[in-house]
């Protein structure tokens, strides 16, 4: 780039500081206008608000909602999924994730068809909560355990 | 005494000698104790088990990855409008300990997302612009190597890092652009007590300022061996010209 070196230096601070706005604002437009897919996961707001067609695949995403959790014959466990605000049955047949547990979070790729998530996949979603397990332990004894702040709270001995 | 001194390559040698072993020894030391204080004398995750220890790995490489990129970035402004050849050969020196700590990162945060998550990887915006600052190391890399003329070189290094620099901020502040990813939020801020547990905390933090120190040691050896390169190369000319 010859040009850059026939600049005066001014100039140059101008040149990069016009490169860098750009940047930056092509980078929010873009980060903007796709974020429904660049977002990993549809909440169940969304999927009640807007049910997407039984043929399309997608993924969903929120807490498994205390209580819910059903292990049936075999491999199959039905549960729903929750944002706080809607809530969405799933099915899944196969291995389940070691993080994947009620009032947790989790990820599942699959298809709503008449009112239920068919997962074909699950992971679990870790939050950013790392505690010594004694500590939780304990708490737990006291029955003052609680999941990350702001989720939904652990039941008593949970 | 100003800043811009260093960029005098003697005043740079001189000062960096003395400092580049100081730098590496408390690495070492800063490394030493983080990795077996996290790995050995920290009790088990409630949720993730001994798995997660590998925040003492995963973490600060992470966090050296996306510095190191921003670094880079500094240095080639410093470059494009103040030319100081010295900035410019900092940058180019620094790319290949970058890529290194990116790649640690990748390959610490599969082995942890396969038990925890259930997949090594997911096309997770974190996790993609990543991906992406990886590719632009190596696009990095290559460019300077194919470029013959150094200046020229370093011109065009310094645009394809601004450029990078967007996927640099993108993998550190995507989480808080788009909720809903895969990834966990933040391991480290200043709030961090709520959600790292102070026995696992202090530990990362001698870990971090070991790759810390790691980094600028590393950074400022491959620098010094920058600018001997180049000396060779102007002598050599001057040799055949004579």
């Amino acid at each position: 780039m010859a040009g850059m070196k026939s600049l005066k230096k001014k100039r140059r601070i101008q040149v990069i500081a016009v490169a860098a706005v750009a940047l930056a604002l092509s980078t929010a437009m873009i980060g903007y206008a796709m974020r429904d897919g660049i977002n990993y996961f549809r909440a169940p707001t969304q999927v009640m608000d807007e049910p997407p067609a039984p043929s399309e695949t997608f993924r969903i995403g929120g807490l498994v909602e205390e209580g819910t959790l059903i292990r049936g014959e075999g491999t199959t466990v039905r549960f729903s999924v929750t944002d706080g605000g809607a809530s969405v049955p799933v099915t899944y047949t196969g291995v389940l994730p070691d993080l994947f547990e009620e009032g947790q979070g989790m990820v599942g790729t699959g298809r709503y068809v008449n009112g239920t998530f068919e997962a074909s996949e699950i992971l679990a979603k870790h939050d950013e909560t790392y505690m010594p397990k004694e500590v939780v332990d304990a708490l737990k004894e006291q029955g003052v355990f609680q999941h990350a702040p702001g989720e939904a709270p652990a039941a008593p001995n949970g | 005494m100003s800043l811009w001194e260093y960029a005098n390559p003697a005043r740079f040698m001189a000062t960096t000698a003395r400092a580049v072993p100081v730098l590496g020894g408390a690495a070492a030391l800063c490394l030493l104790v983080g990795l077996v204080w996290g790995f050995f004398f920290t009790p088990e995750d409630y949720r993730q088990g001994s798995t997660v220890k590998i925040i003492y790995l995963h973490v600060p490489a992470a966090l050296m990855a996306i510095n190191a990129w921003l670094m880079m970035l500094v240095a080639s402004l410093v470059w494009l409008i103040r030319r100081h050849h010295v900035s410019a050969l900092a940058a180019k020196a620094a790319a290949p300990v970058g890529v290194t700590m990116t790649l640690i990162a990748l390959f610490t945060g599969a082995v942890w997302g396969q038990p925890m998550w259930g997949t090594w990887w997911a096309w997770d915006p974190r996790l993609t612009s990543f991906l992406i600052l990886f590719l632009f190391y190596l696009g990095y890399m290559a460019l300077w190597a194919a470029i013959d003329d150094p200046d020229t070189a370093a011109d065009l290094t310094g645009v394809l890092c601004l450029v990078g620099s967007v996927f640099a901020v993108l993998s550190r502040y995507a989480v808080n652009f788009w909720n809903q990813g895969l990834h966990q939020g933040a391991s480290l801020s200043l709030d961090a007590e709520e959600n790292v547990a102070d026995v696992f905390y202090y530990p990362l933090l001698v870990a971090i300022a070991g790759f810390v120190l790691l980094f600028v040691a590393l950074v400022l050896l491959r620098t010094r061996t920058e600018i001997r390169l180049r000396r060779l190369h102007a002598l050599r000319l001057r040799e055949r010209a004579a």
